[in-house]
């Protein structure tokens, strides 16, 4: 199994406005991301498995060329700032891609 | 100022200081900048990362005297080199508080360090009824994971501003402003605006303010207390960090692209979409980062973005730390025993009650998949209700019931919960929460109204 942090530069999330929370994973270069691209390692599949959402929560899985980066955009559960919200900058939400494990060499052909 | 006065008119070069205004800057740093003799020195004060609160209420989230002092060091550089200041969504979130907020400080420095210009005001907010025009005529629509617009959410918004683009600020200009500030501006905007005016590319413009409005945010290592430069030609801009130990990476850059946004390939603003699916970020060695092949792509009709924020009642919290391990291993059973007494008790007139669970869940709630098992807690108690008297009342309540609160097994009966304050509540005042994130098809000019002063000609006169 690998982990995501051993092919990953930054894991990171933050609001994109106050409805919606935007996790960035920027790979360390062309050759991993390729990869990850053509496998479909990040997927809505995959996404919601490790934060326990249904697929439908998950709003986009963006693969971006020109920064060996995926970005995925989730539903805020409750939008920032309103009462009950846990993280008003969305800036902690990011944990459980950083221990995603998965296994580079036998993963599905599927695209996010 | 103007295309007559520079240097080369193949090349713009745009001064951004830090990330937001208030944020601060190295003045050496800052000097650097200056010292390439930049057309603009241009920067955004706002953000809705801060939450509702600040826009609902009218108050800025940055403080007024970090704002003074980044103020007063732009305002000397800009006024004394005659090139446009231009400073975007005022106070944080550009509401005509905020602007009145900013316009006082630029004042005040303007009669302390005995400055003359001409300040060109542009406000952003958009009445009620304007919007529920709109909202009548199909014209609004939800932008990024809003639920629908309805006529109850713009009735009860305190305050809704819109985003401009860069089409008043080239009004300003056009109307000789040495000094702008806006209102609610897109954050590119200020940036943009006048490389936009004197022809040159739409894209890049906007592209390049997109990285600017976070200043050195975007270099390495990133800042966002430092200054970036910013410069404009026909195919293509380059970035270059004026601190001596910051450079721009290709990978910097790029990964700047996707920063707080949900698709980096296509990004809506006010009248159009960058589209960077082709954009190339080429390193050069001198730790400068080339852009190239961004694409403007206007919409068929001008939208603005619309952010209105409404008051949803007051709050009062209270802190306090769980050691004991036979509460730990029972924390839901025993709030959600407190929650029941606490409503029983108030008839089901008592609010909204939230428990934040530290040590638990208390970062990404239900979003936590860990389920180790912690040693101690720390809670939040949340309450909120319509007045800061039930608030009070509230959480007063949920924090006694809880320190006595009996539960089977329970061994150690002199109280459930440690706190760290005397008094252990606090009254917070209102809460808001955002009411408006949609976008409105509009006519841009009929939005955004400039106001020009003379600043300072009277005491010149004397």
């Amino acid at each position: 199994m690998t982990k995501l942090t051993e092919v990953a530069r930054v894991i990171r999330s933050k609001n994109a406005g106050p409805y919606e929370l935007t996790l960035d994973i920027l790979l360390k270069d062309a050759a991993v991301y390729e990869t990850f691209r053509s496998r479909g390692i990040i997927s809505r599949a995959s996404v919601a498995a490790l934060y326990g959402v249904s697929a439908n929560e998950v709003m986009s899985v963006i693969y971006f060329d020109p920064a060996h980066a995926i970005k995925v955009t989730m539903k805020r559960r409750i939008p920032s700032g309103a009462p009950g919200d846990t993280d008003v900058y969305g800036a902690q939400q990011h944990m459980p891609l950083v221990d995603f494990e998965f296994e580079l060499g036998d993963v599905p052909a599927e695209r996010g | 100022m103007t295309a007559g006065e520079m240097k080369d008119p193949r090349e713009l070069r745009i001064l951004a200081p830090t990330a937001i205004l208030g944020y601060g800057f190295p003045v050496e740093s800052f000097e650097t900048g200056l010292a390439r003799d930049p057309h603009v020195i241009a920067v955004d004060a706002g953000s809705t990362d801060p939450g509702p609160y600040y826009l609902g209420v009218g108050e800025s989230f940055t403080d007024r005297s970090a704002v003074q002092r980044d103020l007063s060091l732009l305002l000397e550089a800009a006024v004394s080199r005659k090139i446009p200041l231009i400073v975007g969504t005022a106070g944080g979130c550009g509401a005509a508080p905020h602007v009145a907020w900013c316009r006082d400080i630029i004042e005040e420095i303007a009669r302390d360090k005995d400055l003359s210009f001409r300040l060109g005001v542009i406000t952003a907010d958009v009445e009620i009824d304007v919007v529920l025009k709109a909202l009548k005529s199909n014209e609004v629509i939800p932008a990024g994971g809003a639920p629908e617009l309805t006529e109850s959410a713009v009735v009860a918004s305190t305050r809704i501003v819109a985003q401009m683009g860069v089409e008043p600020i080239i009004a300003a200009l056009d109307q000789e402003s040495d000094v702008i500030l806006t209102g609610r501006a897109y954050d590119p905007a200020v940036f943009a605006a006048l490389p936009i005016r004197e022809g040159f590319d739409r894209g890049l413009s906007v592209h390049m303010g997109k990285i600017l409005e976070c200043a050195a945010i975007a270099a390495s290592p990133g800042s966002g207390a430092d200054c970036v430069l910013g410069i404009i030609r026909d195919d293509s801009f380059i970035l270059e960090a004026t601190g001596d130990d910051r450079r721009f990476t290709r990978e910097s850059t790029a990964a700047h692209t996707l920063y707080e946004k949900s698709d980096p390939n296509r990004l809506a603003g006010p009248g159009g979409i960058l589209n960077l699916e082709h954009c190339e970020f080429i390193e050069h060695a001198d730790g400068r980062v080339e852009v190239r092949g961004s694409h403007y792509e206007p919409a068929e009709r001008y939208a603005v973005k619309l952010e209105g924020a409404r008051r949803v009642g007051f709050r009062s919290c209270c802190i306090a730390g769980v050691r004991d391990r036979i509460a730990v291993d029972r924390i839901d059973s025993i709030l959600d025993a407190t929650r029941g007494q606490v409503e029983e008790m108030l008839e089901g007139n008592s609010g909204d009650m939230h428990f934040h669970v530290y040590g638990r869940d208390g970062v990404m709630g239900k979003l936590e998949p860990e389920r180790r098992k912690p040693h101690e807690l720390g809670l939040v108690l949340e309450a909120v209700a319509q007045t800061q008297e039930g608030a009070d009342t509230l959480c007063s309540l949920m924090r006694s019931t809880l320190l006595h609160l009996g539960y089977p097994g329970r061994i150690s009966t002199a109280g459930n919960l440690a706190f760290p304050f005397s008094p252990s509540d606090i009254s917070m005042g209102p809460v808001y929460e955002f009411s408006v994130h949609h976008l409105m098809q509009v006519e841009p000019e009929a939005l955004f109204p400039l106001t020009v002063y003379e600043i300072g000609p009277a005491r010149k006169a004397i």
